[in-house]
């Protein structure tokens, strides 16, 4: 990484030690399925030296001074997208924003032209939120610069995974052996896949809780092939929450309802909302976590989401000093 | 007129005859005229030999499923780029599906295919005509006046006919002109704009899948047609574990079926889209040309089609070769075409399975020749046979490396690789030493 010099105009001047070669390997952040336990340590450990400085008065340190991370979203998004923009501005990182559904990509242009044209433009780390699972591996064949994938299809959202990872550890010390409940719409959720990576990887239990209609059929297999035993599945939300440590329902989208997967939203609120009632079956201090956006009165009450419990907005918070940290250590990976 | 050949030296096999010996094949005039030991043919004027020592020599592939673009597709694929590639590949005849645009569902499309084969062509082109209008499902063609034109079946390969009534309709139809209807197997409902196998590949790569069943369910229901019409019913494609076991009980009561599987459903899995063999990656892959309808399935069905094969359940090796532009494959995983570009790979991607211990060479053969002829018919005289006085379509190749393009075997050190192609005589593809 190349010695950044610190500017005297900036309140704080201090910047980060390169991180450490030994552990971080990674140019890019495609999800979290080859990340080892060390790794996920290095990123939680660098957010919260990142979270000291988002307490300060001036947000904001130099460690990105001249680095130009652009933010591609061909699918709409408010929180990722924001956060991911604010983390690069607090390490004074130029930062570019580019709508798809108002650029080239309306006139035909392919993913890869107008990735290598942002390239051409000088970006030193594109951050993509696509539509289409695996958009960002397809990126990474064409292109030089960094890539963080900021979610793909059905398939990762691992900025998300980190810092939910990072919320569990702020409040319970340790992800090892505790019991964490994913509820709802596992089939299409790129969060609850990069979740099972990282949440096993650092040592806790998963429960993948959804209506039938709702589970990929290949989930049992998934499990098997990629030797994921602390992976289980549930139909029922009893057994799910029993005991649990952790628990997170996924946002319900309307349209699934209307594409029969399910019977009715009516159903989808008795039997798996997230009530205060049915809380009181996971331990007294379980975290309540949601990836957002929420659906207030389908896959969670106001009561829980608003509740002592809920961990839901500081996830967004603590969803900066994450990518404030991925883009730190990726950016310095780059040049190793 | 192409000079007499005489193939001497090579190691024949023709199972339409049940020879598999080393012998001597001459040919004159464009047909086979003698076949027998070496050194002991009967001496020609204007004779060119043909050093086939090491070689394998046996009748001319045939296809009974590929996909030559025009017209329409000219960018992917024309008559005379395809063709190309089929004589590259050993193969002589080849059927095309009419999913082009304008598709074969009129006699004036089909005359345009016949025409510009006749003038563009380097080995044979049969055209496979359109069931319904439009290839829509809605109405039939005009299928006895498509028969006229010389189709050897019916297929809305890609847009299966939905309805069952439709489809019986056909049925009757095809019956009444001793043609076979040529059946891509899907319920779309089921499928459902997925992408790839459902299972735990689909479901580690958060893509659509679709399930086994979507095929099987059509299989059944066509052969329930077949039963109730006595139409000819010819599977195409054939994927999955249970197809095959549907097809081999019809087989047993009677129904007239027959069914082919492609080279790459016989030695690829899902597994292939996620991490390429060739190297080991860290990263998945998202392959796009690995991307095919019927997808590419598990080990298990690769197992069953095998055994398929063996038993005779599936008659056929059929390439489906579908070419596609880079634009079409260069693009996210959900956004690509669907399709393998099979003719030039068909051969060395077999025989790695004669090499495997899983086929043997000669059923290899007879799945290449005289079971996809006998499946045709005699209309266009006897194909996929070294019989004497037959059209001379022969092809030679050994067992040495080769490679492809838009295919999941593209870079693979494939073993085996076809040396000649000569159609009715006349020497269409020639390797070129390296």
């Amino acid at each position: 990484m190349k010695a950044i010099e610190p500017n005297p105009s900036i309140a704080t001047p201090e910047t980060f030690p390169p991180p450490s070669v030994d552990v971080w390997q990674h140019n890019h952040l495609l999800d979290l399925d080859d990340f080892t336990q060390e790794e996920i340590q290095l990123v939680l450990e660098t957010a919260d030296a990142m979270a000291e400085v988002l307490t300060r008065e001036v947000k904001r340190v130099p460690t990105l001074r001249g680095r130009t991370v652009v933010t591609m979203f061909y699918e709409p998004s408010t929180r990722t997208r924001a956060s991911f923009e604010l983390a690069a501005k607090n390490l004074s990182a130029d930062t570019v924003s580019l709508d798809a559904s108002k650029s080239s990509i309306v006139k035909g242009e392919s993913l890869i032209d107008s990735l290598c044209t942002i390239q051409a433009l000088g970006a030193d780390i594109i951050v993509m939120r696509h539509s289409q699972s695996g958009a960002p591996y397809l990126a990474t064949q064409h292109v030089n610069c960094s890539l963080i994938n900021a979610g793909d299809g059905w398939h990762a959202h691992p900025s998300q995974a980190l810092l939910d990872l990072y919320t569990i550890r702020r409040h319970l010390g340790t992800l090892a052996n505790l019991k964490v409940a994913i509820i709802g719409d596992i089939m299409h959720s790129r969060v609850a896949r990069s979740n099972i990576w990282g949440m096993t990887t650092m040592g806790a239990r998963v429960i993948l809780c959804a209506p039938p209609t709702l589970l990929p059929r290949g989930l049992d297999g998934f499990i098997d092939n990629c030797q994921l035993p602390n992976v289980s599945i549930e139909t029922e939300i009893k057994p799910a929450l029993e005991n649990a440590d952790v628990v997170m329902p996924l946002r319900l989208q309307m349209e699934r309802q209307q594409s029969g997967l399910l019977p009715s939203l009516r159903e989808y609120i008795q039997l798996y909302q997230l009530t205060m009632e049915r809380l009181s079956l996971a331990k007294p201090q379980v975290l309540v976590m949601h990836p957002g956006p929420i659906n207030e009165g389908i896959e969670i009450s106001p009561e829980v989401a608003h509740g002592a419990q809920s961990v839901i907005e500081e996830q967004v918070t603590n969803g900066v000093a994450i990518r404030m940290a991925l883009l730190y250590l990726i950016a310095g990976g780059k040049n190793k | 007129m192409s000079p007499n050949l005489l193939i001497s030296g090579g190691h024949i096999i023709d199972p339409s005859q049940g020879i598999d010996k080393a012998a001597d094949l001459l040919i004159t005039k464009g047909k086979i005229a003698w076949l027998g030991d070496k050194g002991t043919a009967p001496s020609q004027s204007d004779l060119t030999t043909i050093d086939a020592a090491g070689l394998v020599v046996c009748p001319g592939f045939v296809d009974l499923h590929c996909h030559l673009r025009e017209p329409g597709f000219e960018d992917k694929e024309t008559i005379a780029t395809g063709t190309k590639a089929a004589a590259k590949g050993g193969f002589t005849t080849v059927c095309c599906m009419p999913n082009t645009n304008p598709p074969l569902d009129t006699q004036a499309s089909i005359d345009y295919v016949n025409k510009t084969v006749e003038a563009e062509g380097t080995v044979q082109v049969l055209p496979i005509g359109c069931v319904t209008k439009g290839r829509q499902g809605k109405e039939l063609t005009e299928m006895s006046e498509l028969a006229n034109t010389g189709v050897i079946g019916f297929s809305d390969d890609g847009d299966p006919v939905a309805s069952s009534r439709i489809m019986s309709l056909a049925m009757d139809y095809s019956h009444a002109l001793d043609l076979p209807i040529i059946d891509h197997c899907e319920d779309k409902d089921l499928s459902d704009g997925g992408y790839m196998n459902d299972g735990w590949v689909s479901t580690r790569l958060g893509l659509k899948g679709i399930p086994k069943a979507a095929e099987e369910i059509i299989v059944a229901r066509d052969l329930a047609l077949a039963q109730l019409t006595g139409c000819k019913l010819h599977i195409a494609h054939v994927s999955t574990e249970s197809s095959v076991e549907i097809i081999r009980r019809a087989k047993e009561k009677g129904i007239a079926v027959t069914a082919e599987v492609t080279p790459h459903h016989l030695t690829l899995t899902e597994e292939r889209i996620m991490d390429s063999q060739l190297e080991k990656h860290n990263q998945l892959t998202y392959d796009t040309n690995a991307k095919v309808n019927p997808p590419l399935r598990t080990e298990e069905d690769i197992a069953a089609l095998i055994k398929g094969l063996k038993d005779g359940t599936i008659d056929a090796i059929a390439t489906d070769h579908a070419p596609h532009t880079s634009v079409d494959k260069m693009c996210e995983f959900g956004l690509a075409a669907f399709g393998i570009s099979g003719l030039e790979t068909a051969l060395a991607c077999l025989l790695s399975l004669v090499h495997g211990g899983q086929l043997d060479l000669k059923t290899l053969i007879s799945k290449l020749t005289s079971e996809p002829a006998t499946i045709i018919g005699t209309r266009y005289g006897e194909l996929g046979t070294l019989k004497t006085g037959c059209r001379a379509d022969v092809t030679l190749f050994n067992d040495f490396a080769s490679k492809g393009k838009n295919t999941p075997f593209d870079g693979c050190q494939l073993k085996g690789k076809v040396i000649m192609t000569i159609v009715a005589g006349k020497i269409v593809y020639r390797e070129k030493p390296e």
